[in-house]
């Protein structure tokens, strides 16, 4: 038998290149899809009510958004990686407690801030420890910190509370001030997100979490520290959650043992809108983000055009199945894509 | 050539002595292997032998219990996938290991990216270095496209291009033939022998003897997790390799009995779906085996879909024994005694964590049923009883599946689906990537169903194994069937000419 040599494959290459752009606007399209959305939200919302992006109101629809796209980049990180922490809540509680009974004792704001994100990034551990040890499901062992976290919350704080004016006044100024329009929060949660961006998109650590989030077995094969990853990815959405619970002190001044309850499922909601796809291996921070924006500014749209807020919750979940279905929809226009190029490059 | 295993280069990799076990399965029992820079060296043995544990263990996955494994003639201790690559060595496994969603460059370089300042990953040298690579190998993959959706072929490729990255002095590959046409498989062995010129060693796993004896120079093989032999090819038969690979003479591989078809049992009329296949007629009778052959992607396996229900048609009808079957439903084929072995029995045709047992009653579901409530006794009588028939090895029919050999899947597969006493049969790559030993049982068992009476459509892209069982052959091409050829008439040339619309 004769064998072709390599450098005989009969391939036109401008077919593959105009597929490959094509896949890659999808991808990008994504992102773009969410902002198109909001602005169109907020620009219809603007007609209906000339009020609503005044500076205030631009400042309220940052300020609200801010904690939410802090947890929401953590958690990114986490589902890029094939699982998921469901005790982000609970965390963001427990730490924002913590920081307010430090700062009520006349402690100072940066170290609280710092014993925040340290309680987060103790839990972070503790999650990502039982997920890459244990080789338990991400989904049981998060939902069983969530309820220990709670708990230890609800004991520890009883029917304490922390108010406003028991925090310094420097603090809660800063939570609620900000550079004209922009609040300071939300230019923390910038700094993280772009700087969280930049190291997945530059950096091994973070292409590999893409990496063995896309195939797990492979990403063990090609030699990358699959279990210190996945830690890594725990500590930091952990991390994440506690400076989300000194932002969430410092903004509202107003703390007790059910802060936070439930916030995970929001969080969850905000990344798979955003475009995170919660099998692993694709999505964006920036995505991430953007669903985080959405899904909290509906909930100053809906007053701002003199619709019940009772609507939140479902549009929220419309929103969610719907970001399911266009994702669905694209996986399969991509891979008829990609199949396309197969067979023309046979 | 020169002879290196004689007083040539040193091994580059060996194995000394390795023992392996899982629990109270020996896989390797002193197992001993030598690579030399320049060769392709076959590694041979039935499903179950231990390639696969042998493999793993070169590959950094496994860590002997005992032996060694000598680098250069230096005793060397991988700890994981990392250590093995960095010694040097690739691997290509079975099943593709690569990223699908990120893009071919990064698949090839993960984990060993080319840097700019400040650590930060170079993505243009990545993307350049890639290029140069599809280039040295002759093919034309876009850098930037993800892995998802590439053939098989290609994803070989990208994975051969991994191991070029690095200047892998050993490349060891696990079944790299067994999903690839006839031409692809002539491109992996123009990339093969290039290496193996360059002065890579290659170790090569195939279950098609035929490839063994055309690329490689030595061959080694297990039975049973032991050390067989270590010798040239030269001057060896195909019947030597099986001999050293079974551990006794291997009653005739297809083992066709003379049968006188009966009426039509399957007829297919017309039968198209768009884009998919067009077209399509064809009868089977009681008692004969039609081969089904043509590329991969030729719509041969989308036929069977269509024909059993599992997608639906858009022109066209299909009659079991008369009776017309309704477009898209499984449940009404089964009825009329239509029965489908899919090509993908992890996927398609078993419940991998569910027991032998409860595997091959599914498909008697109904059978096994006494007041509404599932007979558990019927059940495993009616499972046990397929089981041997089919000769099943197993430890307790309670076992999961997914503790068996390839091959005795297969069988569970098989027994379910005769366990419905089917009329007809078709059966889509019923021997892929399982040992010859078995591939005989299971084209004795087909031949025996022939016999006594049931139709059998059989879909295969091993042309010898269509040559050597069916009474005709079907060729299909680019979703038309091109050809109709009796058993007298077909030989390789014929099919593969019509299978790649050379046809007269």
């Amino acid at each position: 038998m004769t064998v072709t040599a390599p450098g005989e494959a009969p391939v036109t290459e401008a077919p593959q290149a105009g597929a490959t752009r094509l896949v890659d606007r999808v991808f990008k399209m994504r992102e773009l899809a969410i902002l198109a959305v909001l602005l169109v939200m907020i620009a219809v919302t603007q007609a209906g009510n000339s009020e609503f992006l005044s500076e205030q109101g631009i400042k309220d629809l940052l300020l609200n958004a801010t904690i939410l796209v802090l947890v929401a980049t953590g958690q990114a990180l986490v589902v890029i990686t094939r699982n998921v922490d469901l005790s982000v809540g609970s965390t963001l509680g427990i730490s924002a407690f913590a920081a307010g009974t430090y700062l009520q004792a006349g402690g100072n704001p940066v170290a609280g801030a710092a014993l925040a994100v340290l309680l987060g990034i103790g839990f972070g551990l503790l999650n990502g420890l039982l997920v890459s040890l244990g080789q338990v499901p991400a989904l049981v062992v998060t939902l069983g910190t969530l309820y220990i976290i709670r708990g230890v919350d609800s004991i520890w704080v009883g029917s304490r509370q922390i108010t406003a004016a028991d925090l310094p006044g420097g603090f809660v100024d800063f939570g609620s001030g900000g550079i004209s329009a922009v609040p300071y929060l939300a230019l923390i949660a910038l700094a993280v997100l772009v700087a969280t961006a930049y190291y997945l998109r530059h950096y091994a650590g973070g292409r590999e979490l893409y990496a063995l989030g896309s195939n797990p077995e492979a990403a063990r094969l090609a030699g990358i520290p699959v279990r210190k990853r996945i830690l890594a990815a725990y500590t930091f959405c952990g991390a994440l959650a506690g400076l989300a619970g000194a932002l969430y002190l410092a903004r509202f001044g107003n703390v007790d043992s059910g802060t936070g309850s439930g916030y995970e499922l929001t969080v969850v909601s905000a990344v798979v809108v955003g475009g995170v796809v919660f099998t692993g291996g694709s999505g964006s921070v920036y995505g991430a983000a953007l669903g985080a924006l959405l899904l909290t500014s509906i909930n100053s749209v809906l007053p701002a055009l003199g619709v019940s807020s009772v609507w939140v919750l479902a549009i929220n979940g419309v929103l969610l199945v719907l970001a399911i279905a266009v994702d669905r929809i694209v996986a399969l226009r991509v891979a008829s894509a990609l199949k396309k190029r197969n067979a023309r490059h046979a | 050539m020169t002879h290196p295993s004689d007083t040539g280069p040193a091994p580059v990799l060996a194995l000394k002595g390795i023992s392996k076990s899982f629990g109270a399965v020996r896989a390797l029992r002193d197992v001993s292997l030598e690579l030399y820079p320049g060769e392709v060296h076959a590694l041979a043995g039935e499903n179950g032998a231990g390639k696969s544990t042998l493999i793993k263990t070169l590959a950094g996955v496994h860590r002997p219990d005992a032996g060694q494994v000598l680098l250069d003639g230096a005793p060397v201790v991988f700890h994981g996938p990392g250590d093995a690559r960095d010694a040097g060595i690739a691997v290509i496994y079975q099943e593709p290991t690569l990223f699908p969603d990120l893009s071919i460059a990064e698949n090839i370089f993960m984990g060993r990216r080319p840097r700019r300042t400040l650590r930060r990953i170079d993505h243009r040298a990545t993307r350049d270095a890639t290029a140069a690579l599809m280039k040295r190998l002759g093919v034309e993959l876009d850098p930037d496209r993800p892995a998802r959706g590439l053939s098989i072929a290609d994803q070989q490729i990208v994975e051969i291009a991994k191991a070029l990255s690095f200047d892998a002095r050993v490349l060891i590959m696990d079944e790299p033939t067994a999903a690839l046409t006839n031409s692809e498989v002539a491109r992996l062995f123009g990339v093969v022998r290039a290496l193996r010129d360059q002065g890579a060693a290659v170790l090569f796993i195939s279950h098609r003897l035929e490839e063994i004896f055309e690329i490689c120079r030595r061959v080694t093989t297990l039975r049973d997790g032991a050390w067989i032999a270590s010798e040239p090819l030269d001057g060896m038969t195909e019947d030597d390799l099986v001999r050293r690979m079974v551990g006794r003479d291997l009653a005739e591989l297809y083992p066709k009995q003379d049968v006188t078809p009966g009426g039509i049992a399957l007829s297919v009329r017309r039968l198209t779906r768009e884009g998919v296949f067009t077209d399509v007629s064809f009868d089977v009778r009681r008692g004969e085996i039609v081969g089904l052959a043509g590329l991969v992607g030729a719509g041969r396996t989308e036929v069977a879909r269509a024909v059993f229900g599992i997608d639906r048609w858009d022109a066209g009808e299909v009659e079991v024994d008369g009776r017309k079957l309704t477009n898209g439903a499984p449940s009404t084929a089964m009825a009329a005694g239509l029965a489908l072995v899919p090509e993908d029995r992890r996927a398609q045709g078993l419940v991998m964590d569910m027991s032998i047992e409860r595997n091959i009653g599914l498909t008697g579901l109904g059978a096994t049923v006494k007041a509404g409530l599932m007979d558990r006794g019927a059940e495993r009588s009616r499972s046990l009883d397929w089981a041997v028939k089919l000769r099943v090895k197993y430890a307790r029919i309670a076992d999961t599946v997914n503790t068996l050999s390839g091959g005795n899947q297969q069988k569970v597969v098989l027994a379910k689906w005769l366990a419905t006493r089917p009329k007809v049969l078709i059966v889509d790559e019923p021997t892929r990537g399982i040992d010859v030993g078995t591939k005989a049982e299971v084209h004795r068992l087909l031949s025996q169903l022939a016999a006594d009476g049931v139709a059998v459509l059989m879909i295969s892209s091993d042309l010898p194994e269509v040559l050597g069982m069916a009474d005709r052959v079907l060729v299909m091409h680019e979703g038309r069937l091109t050809a109709e050829i009796p058993r007298t008439d077909a030989t390789e040339e014929t099919v593969m000419a019509a299978a790649t619309g050379r046809a007269a």
